[in-house]
Protein backbone atom coordinates (compact mmCIF):
# COMPACT_ATOMS: atom_id res chain seq x y z
CA UNK A 1 0.00 0.00 0.00
CA UNK A 2 1.40 3.39 -0.96
CA UNK A 3 1.61 6.13 1.63
CA UNK A 4 2.96 9.64 1.10
CA UNK A 5 5.42 10.87 3.72
CA UNK A 6 6.04 14.62 3.86
CA UNK A 7 9.61 15.44 4.81
CA UNK A 8 10.43 18.66 6.71
CA UNK A 9 13.14 20.96 5.31
CA UNK A 10 15.55 20.03 8.10
CA UNK A 11 15.54 16.38 6.95
CA UNK A 12 15.64 16.94 3.20
CA UNK A 13 19.44 16.68 3.01
CA UNK A 14 18.92 13.04 4.02
CA UNK A 15 16.36 12.43 1.25
CA UNK A 16 18.37 13.97 -1.55
CA UNK A 17 16.27 17.12 -1.28
CA UNK A 18 12.90 15.39 -1.77
CA UNK A 19 10.00 17.12 0.02
CA UNK A 20 7.89 13.97 -0.04
CA UNK A 21 8.35 10.32 -0.75
CA UNK A 22 6.18 7.24 -1.37
CA UNK A 23 6.60 4.29 0.97
CA UNK A 24 4.68 1.19 2.10
CA UNK A 25 3.09 0.28 5.42
CA UNK A 26 -0.17 -0.14 7.33
CA UNK A 27 0.95 1.44 10.63
CA UNK A 28 3.11 4.45 11.42
CA UNK A 29 5.87 2.10 12.58
CA UNK A 30 5.83 0.20 9.27
CA UNK A 31 5.71 3.43 7.29
CA UNK A 32 8.73 4.80 9.15
CA UNK A 33 10.64 1.50 8.79
CA UNK A 34 9.97 1.57 5.06
CA UNK A 35 11.10 5.22 4.98
CA UNK A 36 14.33 4.31 6.82
CA UNK A 37 15.04 1.53 4.27
CA UNK A 38 14.91 4.09 1.48
CA UNK A 39 16.81 6.76 3.41
CA UNK A 40 19.10 5.14 5.97
CA UNK A 41 20.27 8.41 7.51
CA UNK A 42 16.77 9.33 8.66
CA UNK A 43 16.58 6.63 11.31
CA UNK A 44 19.11 8.28 13.62
CA UNK A 45 17.65 11.70 13.06
CA UNK A 46 14.13 10.97 14.24
CA UNK A 47 14.39 7.78 16.30
CA UNK A 48 16.24 7.26 19.57
CA UNK A 49 18.31 4.18 20.39
CA UNK A 50 15.25 2.27 21.62
CA UNK A 51 13.36 2.82 18.36
CA UNK A 52 10.96 5.39 19.85
CA UNK A 53 10.52 8.81 18.29
CA UNK A 54 12.87 11.47 19.61
CA UNK A 55 11.07 13.85 21.97
CA UNK A 56 11.13 16.83 19.62
CA UNK A 57 9.65 14.98 16.63
CA UNK A 58 5.93 15.21 15.84
CA UNK A 59 4.27 12.79 13.43
CA UNK A 60 0.80 13.36 11.98
CA UNK A 61 -1.48 11.03 10.01
CA UNK A 62 -3.99 13.00 7.95
CA UNK A 63 -3.19 16.08 10.04
CA UNK A 64 -3.80 14.39 13.42
CA UNK A 65 -0.97 13.98 15.94
CA UNK A 66 -0.31 10.25 16.41
CA UNK A 67 -0.09 10.79 20.18
CA UNK A 68 -3.86 11.34 20.12
CA UNK A 69 -4.20 7.95 18.40
CA UNK A 70 -2.13 4.81 18.91
CA UNK A 71 1.34 6.30 18.60
CA UNK A 72 3.59 4.24 16.36
CA UNK A 73 0.86 1.59 16.09
CA UNK A 74 -1.60 4.10 14.58
CA UNK A 75 -3.09 2.56 11.42
CA UNK A 76 -2.29 4.23 8.13
CA UNK A 77 -4.76 3.79 5.27
CA UNK A 78 -3.74 3.33 1.66
CA UNK A 79 -3.17 6.74 0.08
CA UNK A 80 -2.89 8.50 3.46
CA UNK A 81 -0.47 11.32 4.13
CA UNK A 82 2.06 11.08 6.98
CA UNK A 83 3.73 14.34 8.00
CA UNK A 84 6.91 14.63 10.04
CA UNK A 85 7.49 18.02 11.69
CA UNK A 86 9.75 19.55 14.33
CA UNK A 87 7.98 19.91 17.69
CA UNK A 88 9.76 23.04 18.82
CA UNK A 89 7.74 25.63 16.91
CA UNK A 90 5.21 28.05 18.30
CA UNK A 91 4.22 29.55 21.60
CA UNK B 1 27.88 39.28 25.99
CA UNK B 2 27.83 38.86 22.23
CA UNK B 3 25.72 36.31 20.39
CA UNK B 4 28.14 33.95 18.73
CA UNK B 5 25.89 31.28 17.26
CA UNK B 6 22.92 28.98 17.66
CA UNK B 7 23.35 25.83 19.68
CA UNK B 8 21.16 22.73 20.01
CA UNK B 9 19.84 22.34 23.57
CA UNK B 10 19.79 18.57 23.16
CA UNK B 11 23.00 17.56 21.41
CA UNK B 12 25.08 20.77 21.42
CA UNK B 13 25.48 21.00 17.62
CA UNK B 14 26.34 24.55 16.55
CA UNK B 15 24.87 26.67 13.77
CA UNK B 16 25.30 30.18 12.38
CA UNK B 17 23.06 33.04 13.61
CA UNK B 18 20.50 32.58 10.83
CA UNK B 19 16.76 31.91 10.59
CA UNK B 20 17.07 28.37 11.95
CA UNK B 21 15.24 26.82 14.87
CA UNK B 22 15.69 23.05 14.71
CA UNK B 23 18.82 20.94 14.97
CA UNK B 24 19.27 18.99 11.73
CA UNK B 25 20.96 16.18 13.64
CA UNK B 26 18.50 15.44 16.45
CA UNK B 27 15.53 17.81 15.91
CA UNK B 28 16.22 19.52 19.25
CA UNK B 29 15.48 23.25 19.66
CA UNK B 30 18.21 25.77 18.89
CA UNK B 31 19.09 28.48 21.38
CA UNK B 32 21.31 31.56 21.10
CA UNK B 33 24.78 31.03 22.57
CA UNK B 34 26.75 34.03 23.82
CA UNK B 35 30.39 34.79 24.27
CA UNK B 36 31.63 36.91 27.16
CA UNK B 37 34.09 38.88 25.16
CA UNK B 38 34.72 41.75 27.52
CA UNK B 39 35.59 41.79 31.16
CA UNK B 40 33.39 44.61 32.40
CA UNK B 41 33.04 45.44 36.06
CA UNK B 42 29.62 45.08 37.65
CA UNK B 43 29.42 48.86 38.07
CA UNK B 44 30.22 49.35 34.40
CA UNK B 45 27.59 46.81 33.32
CA UNK B 46 24.98 48.57 35.47
CA UNK B 47 25.95 51.95 34.04
CA UNK B 48 25.55 50.67 30.49
CA UNK B 49 22.05 49.44 31.34
CA UNK B 50 21.00 52.54 33.26
CA UNK B 51 22.13 54.91 30.53
CA UNK B 52 20.00 53.03 28.00
CA UNK B 53 16.49 53.90 26.84
CA UNK B 54 13.32 53.19 28.83
CA UNK B 55 12.56 50.04 26.87
CA UNK B 56 14.00 46.56 26.40
CA UNK B 57 16.93 47.89 24.36
CA UNK B 58 18.57 49.02 27.62
CA UNK B 59 19.42 45.30 27.89
CA UNK B 60 20.98 45.09 24.41
CA UNK B 61 24.18 43.69 25.89
CA UNK B 62 22.16 40.55 26.65
CA UNK B 63 20.08 40.31 23.46
CA UNK B 64 20.98 38.58 20.18
CA UNK B 65 21.28 41.48 17.75
CA UNK B 66 24.40 41.88 15.67
CA UNK B 67 24.11 45.64 15.31
CA UNK B 68 23.20 46.58 18.88
CA UNK B 69 19.95 48.41 19.59
CA UNK B 70 17.95 48.94 16.38
CA UNK B 71 17.48 52.42 15.00
CA UNK B 72 18.80 54.74 12.36
CA UNK B 73 21.80 55.84 14.38
CA UNK B 74 22.32 52.66 16.38
CA UNK B 75 22.78 54.86 19.43
CA UNK B 76 21.94 53.51 22.84
CA UNK B 77 18.90 55.76 22.95
CA UNK B 78 17.09 53.86 20.19
CA UNK B 79 13.36 54.38 20.10
CA UNK B 80 12.91 52.80 16.68
CA UNK B 81 10.06 50.45 15.86
CA UNK B 82 7.57 49.85 18.63
CA UNK B 83 9.56 49.96 21.87
CA UNK B 84 8.42 47.45 24.46
CA UNK B 85 9.15 46.79 28.10
CA UNK B 86 10.01 48.88 31.13
CA UNK B 87 6.56 48.08 32.45
CA UNK B 88 5.70 48.84 36.10
CA UNK B 89 6.52 46.51 38.97
CA UNK B 90 3.74 47.27 41.40
CA UNK B 91 3.82 46.45 45.09
CA UNK B 92 0.54 44.63 45.78
CA UNK B 93 0.06 44.89 49.55
CA UNK B 94 -3.71 44.54 49.45
CA UNK B 95 -3.44 41.37 47.36
CA UNK B 96 -0.75 40.04 49.73
CA UNK B 97 -2.93 40.81 52.77
CA UNK B 98 -5.93 39.04 51.27
CA UNK B 99 -3.84 35.94 50.59
CA UNK B 100 -2.01 36.08 53.92
CA UNK B 101 1.36 36.67 52.22
CA UNK B 102 4.23 39.01 53.08
CA UNK B 103 5.55 40.74 49.98
CA UNK B 104 3.89 40.42 46.58
CA UNK B 105 4.77 42.39 43.45
CA UNK B 106 2.86 42.47 40.18
CA UNK B 107 4.90 42.76 36.99
CA UNK B 108 2.30 44.61 34.96
CA UNK B 109 3.08 43.62 31.39
CA UNK B 110 -0.31 44.81 30.22
CA UNK B 111 1.51 48.16 29.93
CA UNK B 112 3.20 47.19 26.65
CA UNK B 113 2.32 48.81 23.29
CA UNK B 114 -0.16 46.07 22.33
CA UNK B 115 -0.98 45.26 25.95
CA UNK B 116 0.84 41.97 26.42
CA UNK B 117 4.36 40.63 27.03
CA UNK B 118 4.46 39.49 23.41
CA UNK B 119 5.80 42.91 22.39
CA UNK B 120 9.09 41.97 24.07
CA UNK B 121 9.62 38.83 22.04
CA UNK B 122 8.34 40.32 18.81
CA UNK B 123 10.61 43.38 19.17
CA UNK B 124 13.64 41.13 19.31
CA UNK B 125 12.45 38.80 16.53
CA UNK B 126 11.48 41.69 14.26
CA UNK B 127 14.78 43.48 14.80
CA UNK B 128 16.69 40.28 14.04
CA UNK B 129 14.44 39.63 10.99
CA UNK B 130 15.41 43.09 9.72
CA UNK B 131 19.10 42.32 10.22
CA UNK B 132 18.69 39.07 8.28
CA UNK B 133 17.00 40.92 5.40
CA UNK B 134 13.40 39.69 5.79
CA UNK B 135 10.62 41.97 4.57
CA UNK B 136 7.62 40.14 6.01
CA UNK B 137 6.71 39.05 9.52
CA UNK B 138 4.40 36.12 10.24
CA UNK B 139 3.25 34.08 13.22
CA UNK B 140 1.03 31.34 14.57
CA UNK B 141 -0.87 32.97 17.40
CA UNK B 142 -3.37 32.49 20.19
CA UNK B 143 -4.12 36.22 19.89
CA UNK B 144 -1.65 38.34 21.82
CA UNK B 145 1.13 37.52 19.40
CA UNK B 146 -1.18 38.36 16.49
CA UNK B 147 -1.73 41.86 17.93
CA UNK B 148 1.97 42.36 18.41
CA UNK B 149 3.18 41.05 15.05
CA UNK B 150 0.61 43.13 13.18
CA UNK B 151 1.59 46.25 15.14
CA UNK B 152 5.33 45.73 14.74
CA UNK B 153 4.82 45.13 11.02
CA UNK B 154 3.04 48.48 10.83
CA UNK B 155 5.70 50.29 12.88
CA UNK B 156 8.58 48.88 10.85
CA UNK B 157 6.90 49.00 7.43
CA UNK B 158 6.99 45.21 7.04
CA UNK B 159 4.15 43.06 5.70
CA UNK B 160 2.48 40.99 8.41
CA UNK B 161 0.72 37.64 8.06
CA UNK B 162 -0.92 36.38 11.21
CA UNK B 163 -2.52 32.96 11.57
CA UNK B 164 -5.02 32.46 14.39
CA UNK B 165 -7.53 29.78 15.44
CA UNK B 166 -10.94 30.64 13.96
CA UNK B 167 -12.65 30.67 17.39
CA UNK B 168 -10.45 33.41 18.87
CA UNK B 169 -11.96 36.17 21.04
CA UNK B 170 -13.36 38.98 18.87
CA UNK B 171 -11.38 41.65 20.75
CA UNK B 172 -8.12 40.01 19.75
CA UNK B 173 -9.14 39.71 16.10
CA UNK B 174 -10.22 43.37 15.94
CA UNK B 175 -7.05 44.54 17.68
CA UNK B 176 -5.01 42.72 15.05
CA UNK B 177 -6.79 43.66 11.83
CA UNK B 178 -6.70 47.37 12.66
CA UNK B 179 -2.94 47.49 11.95
CA UNK B 180 -3.44 46.48 8.34
CA UNK B 181 -1.75 43.08 8.14
CA UNK B 182 -3.34 39.95 6.72
CA UNK B 183 -5.31 38.01 9.33
CA UNK B 184 -5.89 34.36 8.49
CA UNK B 185 -8.38 32.48 10.69
CA UNK B 186 -7.66 28.76 10.51
CA UNK B 187 -10.43 26.26 11.20
CA UNK B 188 -8.84 24.33 14.06
CA UNK B 189 -7.13 24.93 17.39
CA UNK B 190 -3.76 26.59 18.03
CA UNK B 191 -1.86 23.36 17.54
CA UNK B 192 -3.43 23.01 14.08
CA UNK B 193 -2.44 26.60 13.29
CA UNK B 194 1.06 25.91 14.52
CA UNK B 195 1.38 22.76 12.40
CA UNK B 196 0.22 24.66 9.32
CA UNK B 197 2.68 27.49 9.98
CA UNK B 198 5.53 25.06 10.59
CA UNK B 199 4.82 23.60 7.13
CA UNK B 200 4.36 27.06 5.60
CA UNK B 201 7.65 28.32 7.02
CA UNK B 202 9.42 25.73 4.87
CA UNK B 203 7.56 26.91 1.75
CA UNK B 204 7.87 30.65 2.44
CA UNK B 205 11.51 31.09 3.25
CA UNK B 206 11.17 34.83 2.65
CA UNK B 207 8.85 35.17 5.67
CA UNK B 208 10.11 35.60 9.20
CA UNK B 209 7.74 33.48 11.30
CA UNK B 210 8.65 35.07 14.61
CA UNK B 211 7.84 31.99 16.70
CA UNK B 212 9.04 29.39 14.21
CA UNK B 213 12.11 30.11 12.08
CA UNK B 214 13.02 33.15 14.24
CA UNK B 215 12.12 31.36 17.48
CA UNK B 216 15.61 31.33 19.03
CA UNK B 217 15.77 35.16 18.84
CA UNK B 218 12.11 35.66 19.74
CA UNK B 219 12.38 33.55 22.88
CA UNK B 220 15.32 35.63 24.14
CA UNK B 221 12.99 38.63 24.45
CA UNK B 222 11.31 37.07 27.49
CA UNK B 223 14.56 37.34 29.46
CA UNK B 224 13.90 41.08 29.67
CA UNK B 225 11.09 40.39 32.18
CA UNK B 226 13.69 38.96 34.57
CA UNK B 227 16.11 41.82 33.87
CA UNK B 228 13.45 44.43 34.63
CA UNK B 229 12.19 42.70 37.76
CA UNK B 230 15.73 42.44 39.11
CA UNK B 231 16.56 46.04 38.27
CA UNK B 232 13.25 47.30 39.71
CA UNK B 233 13.82 45.38 42.94
CA UNK B 234 17.19 47.10 43.32
CA UNK B 235 19.39 44.44 41.62
CA UNK B 236 17.85 41.65 43.60
CA UNK B 237 16.48 38.18 42.72
CA UNK B 238 12.98 37.56 44.12
CA UNK B 239 12.34 34.38 46.09
CA UNK B 240 9.55 33.17 43.85
CA UNK B 241 8.09 34.03 40.45
CA UNK B 242 4.66 32.89 39.27
CA UNK B 243 4.36 32.76 35.48
CA UNK B 244 1.68 31.40 33.13
CA UNK B 245 2.69 28.49 30.91
CA UNK B 246 1.49 28.01 27.34
CA UNK B 247 4.47 26.68 25.34
CA UNK B 248 6.72 27.08 28.40
CA UNK B 249 9.09 29.42 26.57
CA UNK B 250 8.52 32.51 28.70
CA UNK B 251 8.72 30.47 31.91
CA UNK B 252 12.15 29.05 31.03
CA UNK B 253 13.53 32.29 29.60
CA UNK B 254 12.70 34.31 32.72
CA UNK B 255 14.89 31.91 34.67
CA UNK B 256 17.58 32.18 31.98
CA UNK B 257 17.55 35.96 32.42
CA UNK B 258 18.26 35.73 36.16
CA UNK B 259 20.87 33.06 35.48
CA UNK B 260 22.76 35.15 32.91
CA UNK B 261 22.89 38.14 35.24
CA UNK B 262 24.14 35.94 38.04
CA UNK B 263 26.90 34.65 35.79
CA UNK B 264 28.18 38.15 35.01
CA UNK B 265 27.89 39.24 38.64
CA UNK B 266 24.97 41.63 38.24
CA UNK B 267 22.95 39.51 40.68
CA UNK B 268 23.76 37.25 43.57
CA UNK B 269 21.89 34.41 45.22
CA UNK B 270 19.78 31.47 44.19
CA UNK B 271 17.41 31.33 41.25
CA UNK B 272 13.82 32.05 42.33
CA UNK B 273 11.46 29.15 42.87
CA UNK B 274 9.69 29.04 39.51
CA UNK B 275 5.95 28.38 39.69
CA UNK B 276 4.12 27.72 36.43
CA UNK B 277 0.40 28.32 35.99
CA UNK B 278 -1.93 26.51 33.58
CA UNK B 279 -5.67 26.22 33.06
CA UNK B 280 -7.18 22.82 33.87
CA UNK B 281 -8.72 22.78 30.39
CA UNK B 282 -5.23 22.82 28.89
CA UNK B 283 -2.70 21.57 31.41
CA UNK B 284 -0.28 19.17 29.71
CA UNK B 285 2.70 20.57 31.63
CA UNK B 286 0.98 20.65 35.05
CA UNK B 287 -0.26 17.09 34.47
CA UNK B 288 3.24 15.86 33.58
CA UNK B 289 4.66 17.68 36.62
CA UNK B 290 2.18 16.01 38.96
CA UNK B 291 2.81 12.60 37.41
CA UNK B 292 6.60 12.94 37.61
CA UNK B 293 7.01 12.69 33.82
CA UNK B 294 9.74 14.53 31.94
CA UNK B 295 7.78 14.93 28.70
CA UNK B 296 4.23 16.19 28.13
CA UNK B 297 1.42 14.26 26.56
CA UNK B 298 -0.45 16.65 24.25
CA UNK B 299 -4.09 17.54 24.96
CA UNK B 300 -7.02 19.13 23.11
CA UNK B 301 -7.53 22.49 24.84
CA UNK B 302 -10.90 23.46 26.30
CA UNK B 303 -10.55 26.56 28.48
CA UNK B 304 -11.51 30.23 28.61
CA UNK B 305 -7.76 31.00 28.85
CA UNK B 306 -7.30 30.91 25.08
CA UNK B 307 -3.97 32.70 25.13
CA UNK B 308 -2.61 29.68 27.05
CA UNK B 309 -4.42 27.09 24.95
CA UNK B 310 -1.41 25.25 23.56
CA UNK B 311 -2.05 21.54 23.83
CA UNK B 312 1.37 20.54 22.52
CA UNK B 313 3.86 22.76 24.40
CA UNK B 314 7.24 22.99 22.65
CA UNK B 315 9.22 23.84 25.79
CA UNK B 316 7.27 21.53 28.09
CA UNK B 317 10.26 19.29 28.96
CA UNK B 318 12.41 22.30 29.89
CA UNK B 319 9.62 23.88 31.95
CA UNK B 320 9.27 20.63 33.92
CA UNK B 321 13.00 20.42 34.50
CA UNK B 322 13.16 24.04 35.67
CA UNK B 323 10.22 23.80 38.07
CA UNK B 324 11.79 20.74 39.69
CA UNK B 325 15.32 22.15 39.81
CA UNK B 326 14.21 25.37 41.53
CA UNK B 327 11.82 23.57 43.90
CA UNK B 328 8.90 25.46 42.45
CA UNK B 329 5.99 23.71 40.79
CA UNK B 330 3.36 23.78 38.06
CA UNK B 331 -0.32 23.98 38.98
CA UNK B 332 -3.59 24.09 37.11
CA UNK B 333 -6.76 26.04 37.97
CA UNK B 334 -10.37 25.75 36.78
CA UNK B 335 -12.21 28.26 34.59
CA UNK B 336 -14.17 29.45 37.67
CA UNK B 337 -10.92 29.97 39.57
CA UNK B 338 -9.60 31.92 36.56
CA UNK B 339 -12.60 34.28 36.67
CA UNK B 340 -12.14 34.65 40.43
CA UNK B 341 -8.44 35.34 39.86
CA UNK B 342 -9.21 38.16 37.42
CA UNK B 343 -11.62 39.69 39.95
CA UNK B 344 -9.17 39.28 42.85
CA UNK B 345 -6.35 41.04 41.03
CA UNK B 346 -8.66 43.82 39.81
CA UNK B 347 -10.22 44.59 43.20
CA UNK B 348 -6.97 44.45 45.18
CA UNK B 349 -4.52 46.12 42.77
CA UNK B 350 -6.50 48.07 40.17
CA UNK B 351 -4.95 45.96 37.43
CA UNK B 352 -7.35 44.33 34.98
CA UNK B 353 -5.88 41.25 33.36
CA UNK B 354 -7.00 38.88 30.66
CA UNK B 355 -7.75 35.22 31.37
CA UNK B 356 -4.05 34.25 31.36
CA UNK B 357 -3.48 36.65 34.28
CA UNK B 358 -6.51 35.12 35.96
CA UNK B 359 -4.72 31.77 35.69
CA UNK B 360 -1.57 33.23 37.24
CA UNK B 361 -3.39 35.03 40.06
CA UNK B 362 -5.52 31.98 40.83
CA UNK B 363 -2.38 29.87 40.97
CA UNK B 364 -0.79 32.31 43.43
CA UNK B 365 -3.94 32.08 45.56
CA UNK B 366 -3.76 28.29 45.42
CA UNK B 367 -0.10 28.24 46.50
CA UNK B 368 -0.91 30.63 49.34
CA UNK B 369 -3.89 28.59 50.51
CA UNK B 370 -1.79 25.43 50.44
CA UNK B 371 0.83 27.08 52.65
CA UNK B 372 3.57 26.71 50.02
CA UNK B 373 4.75 30.32 50.33
CA UNK B 374 6.77 31.43 53.34
CA UNK B 375 5.91 34.71 55.16
CA UNK B 376 9.33 36.22 54.38
CA UNK B 377 9.23 35.52 50.65
CA UNK B 378 9.37 38.18 47.96
CA UNK B 379 6.93 36.92 45.33
CA UNK B 380 6.54 38.30 41.79
CA UNK B 381 3.35 37.66 39.87
CA UNK B 382 3.85 38.06 36.11
CA UNK B 383 0.69 39.52 34.55
CA UNK B 384 1.15 39.05 30.82
CA UNK B 385 -1.93 40.53 29.15
CA UNK B 386 -4.70 43.14 29.45
CA UNK B 387 -8.28 42.39 30.53
CA UNK B 388 -9.68 44.41 27.64
CA UNK B 389 -8.60 41.53 25.39
CA UNK B 390 -11.00 39.02 26.98
CA UNK B 391 -14.00 41.04 28.14
CA UNK B 392 -16.33 38.05 27.88
CA UNK B 393 -14.63 36.54 30.92
CA UNK B 394 -16.08 39.22 33.21
CA UNK B 395 -19.43 39.73 31.52
CA UNK B 396 -22.24 39.25 34.03
CA UNK B 397 -19.87 39.12 37.01
CA UNK B 398 -21.29 42.26 38.63
CA UNK B 399 -24.37 44.51 38.55
CA UNK B 400 -24.90 48.17 37.78
CA UNK B 401 -27.67 50.57 38.75
CA UNK B 402 -29.82 52.28 36.16
CA UNK B 403 -31.66 55.39 37.29
CA UNK B 404 -33.33 58.55 36.00
CA UNK B 405 -31.19 61.66 36.20
CA UNK B 406 -32.71 62.78 39.49
CA UNK B 407 -31.46 62.88 43.05
CA UNK B 408 -34.71 61.28 44.20
CA UNK B 409 -34.28 58.32 41.93
CA UNK B 410 -30.64 57.95 42.94
CA UNK B 411 -31.50 58.03 46.64
CA UNK B 412 -34.40 55.69 46.24
CA UNK B 413 -32.61 53.12 44.13
CA UNK B 414 -28.86 53.24 44.65
CA UNK B 415 -28.72 53.86 48.35
CA UNK B 416 -31.30 51.16 48.78
CA UNK B 417 -28.83 49.06 46.79
CA UNK B 418 -31.26 47.33 44.50
CA UNK B 419 -29.29 46.24 41.47
CA UNK B 420 -31.29 46.44 38.28
CA UNK B 421 -30.22 43.85 35.76
CA UNK B 422 -26.75 42.66 34.96
CA UNK B 423 -24.33 44.61 32.85
CA UNK B 424 -24.40 43.81 29.20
Amino acid sequence: MAVTVKIPTQLRPATGGAAETQVEGTTVREVLDSLFEHHVELRDRISDDGGALRRFVNVYVGGEDIRFMDGLETPVADGAEVTILPAVAGG
Amino acid sequence: MTAQGLKCRECGAEYALEALYVCERCFGPLEVAYRQDRRLSVAERRRRIQSGPQNIWRYSDFLPLAGGPPGPSSRRTSRAGLPAGCTPLVRADRLAAELGLGEVWVKNDTANPTHSFKDRVVSVAAARARELGFEALACASTGNLANSVAAHGAALGMDAYVFIPADLEEQKVLATGVYGGKVVAVRGNYDDVNRLCTELSAEREDWAFVNINLRPYYAEGSKTIAFEVAEQLGWRIPDRVVVPIASGSQFTKIAKGFEEWRRVGLLEGELPRMNGAQAEGCSPVATAFAAGHDVCRPVKPDTIAKSLAIGNPADGPYALELARRTEGGIDAVSDDEIRAGIALLARTTGIFTETAGGVTTATLAKLAARGDIGPEETVVLVITGDGLKTLDAVRGSFSTYEIDASVEDFTANVQGAHPIGATR
